[in-house]
């Protein structure tokens, strides 16, 4: 007895899904703009550099030519000062941190910088003479200090402990001598 | 020599030498006074990093107003746009720049639009091929398919047509 064949049906393969090189390019592209925009975003949502972070290190070239790398300054407390001649409120405060300069300068632990943001050198150079500043001084050049500070504007100012670390972020003018002291009296005292 | 000689030639000696060194102190002094739309010219093509998105040369805030008087000073001194615009990339970055500069992560600017400008028209084009080809696929099928409804149906009406004369 001939057993009835079941009709076998020849399942068809389901044809391979073609993804053409093009298409894989455009997503390569398509994701590589998204991760550069993401990065980018990240980088302009940052404040600046936290207190407790390891404060970024510099070079300053000072008005006079002399450069100076915070690196040759560990162990000591620095004081970097970002300000501008176009800057009013930078005005306010220029005086007592020169004040200040003074008072610590002859103890030798203590080092403050001046980083001219965004300025031009003659009416920079008045400036630091109408306010009699004697500290280093010198410009932002290609702003590079500001952006690895991620500064918001002038002025602002950054005390770096013995060890390098961010330990007070002034955003704006100082008010007082007093101000300036009572952040760095207690940093030398560690 | 006669002494009217010699003062003459004394007094032409000073005169040359008075001369040349008025016209060496002169090219080292400003030459002219740049216009205002000339300093504007250069200043349009800068941006200052403390206003954003404003071309220096509608910038009012008092930087700018440093930054066109430092244009104004350069220009005066012979300098050409671009010797003046390297020299505030120098001082103060690319980002003062209307244009970058075609380097690093600068060159996507230049090469993104274009490429997507070209992958849109290669995807349009696509888009146009498939969408022609269920046409010209009607077109090239249009005999009438024996096996289907539609053709027994046609047929039949046909010959009921026939029967009927």
């Amino acid at each position: 007895m001939n057993e009835k064949q079941p009709d076998t049906q020849i399942e068809e393969a389901p044809p391979e899904r073609k993804f053409p090189v093009w298409q894989s390019l455009a997503w390569i592209l398509v994701i590589g703009l998204l991760v550069i925009l993401a990065l980018g975003l990240i980088r302009a949502q940052k404040g600046p550099v936290g207190v407790g972070e390891i404060a970024p290190e510099f070079t300053l070239t000072t008005f006079d030519g002399e450069e100076i790398q915070t690196i040759d300054h560990s162990g000591q407390v620095i004081v970097v000062n970002f300000w501008a001649s176009w800057c009013k409120p930078c005005e306010q405060e220029a005086a007592d941190l020169e004040t200040a300069w003074r008072y610590y300068q002859s103890r030798g632990d203590v080092i403050f910088l001046g980083v001219d943001y965004v300025d031009t050198q003659t009416p920079a150079l008045a400036y630091l003479e109408k306010f009699d500043i004697t500290y280093p001084n010198g410009p932002d050049l290609r702003t590079r200090i500001s952006q690895d500070f991620r500064i918001s504007g002038v002025p602002e100012t950054y005390f770096i402990d013995r060890d390098g670390r961010l330990a007070y972020i002034k955003i704006g003018p100082f008010q007082t001598l007093d101000q300036i002291l009572g952040i760095i009296d207690p940093l030398l005292s560690e | 020599m006669k002494t009217s000689h010699r003062i003459l030639y004394t007094s032409l000696i000073i005169t040359i030498i008075i001369a040349l060194s008025f016209t060496a102190t002169s090219a080292q002094e400003p030459t002219r006074q740049p216009s205002d739309n000339e300093v504007n010219a250069v200043a349009k093509q800068l941006y200052c990093p403390v206003c954003e998105n404003i071309p220096l040369d509608v910038c009012p805030t008092q930087a700018c107003a440093q930054w066109r008087g430092l244009i104004r000073e350069k220009l005066s001194l012979g300098w050409t746009d671009e010797q003046i615009k390297t020299y505030f990339v120098e001082q103060y970055g690319d980002r003062v720049l209307a244009e970058p500069p075609p380097r690093g992560l600068n060159w996507l600017v230049y090469i993104i639009p274009p490429v997507l400008f070209a992958v849109g028209i290669f995807i349009l084009y696509r888009a146009f091929v498939v969408w022609r080809q269920p046409a010209t696929q009607i077109e090239t099928s249009a005999k009438p398919d024996p096996a289907a409804p539609d053709a027994e149906y046609i047929k039949r009406i046909e010959e009921e047509l026939q029967r009927r004369q």
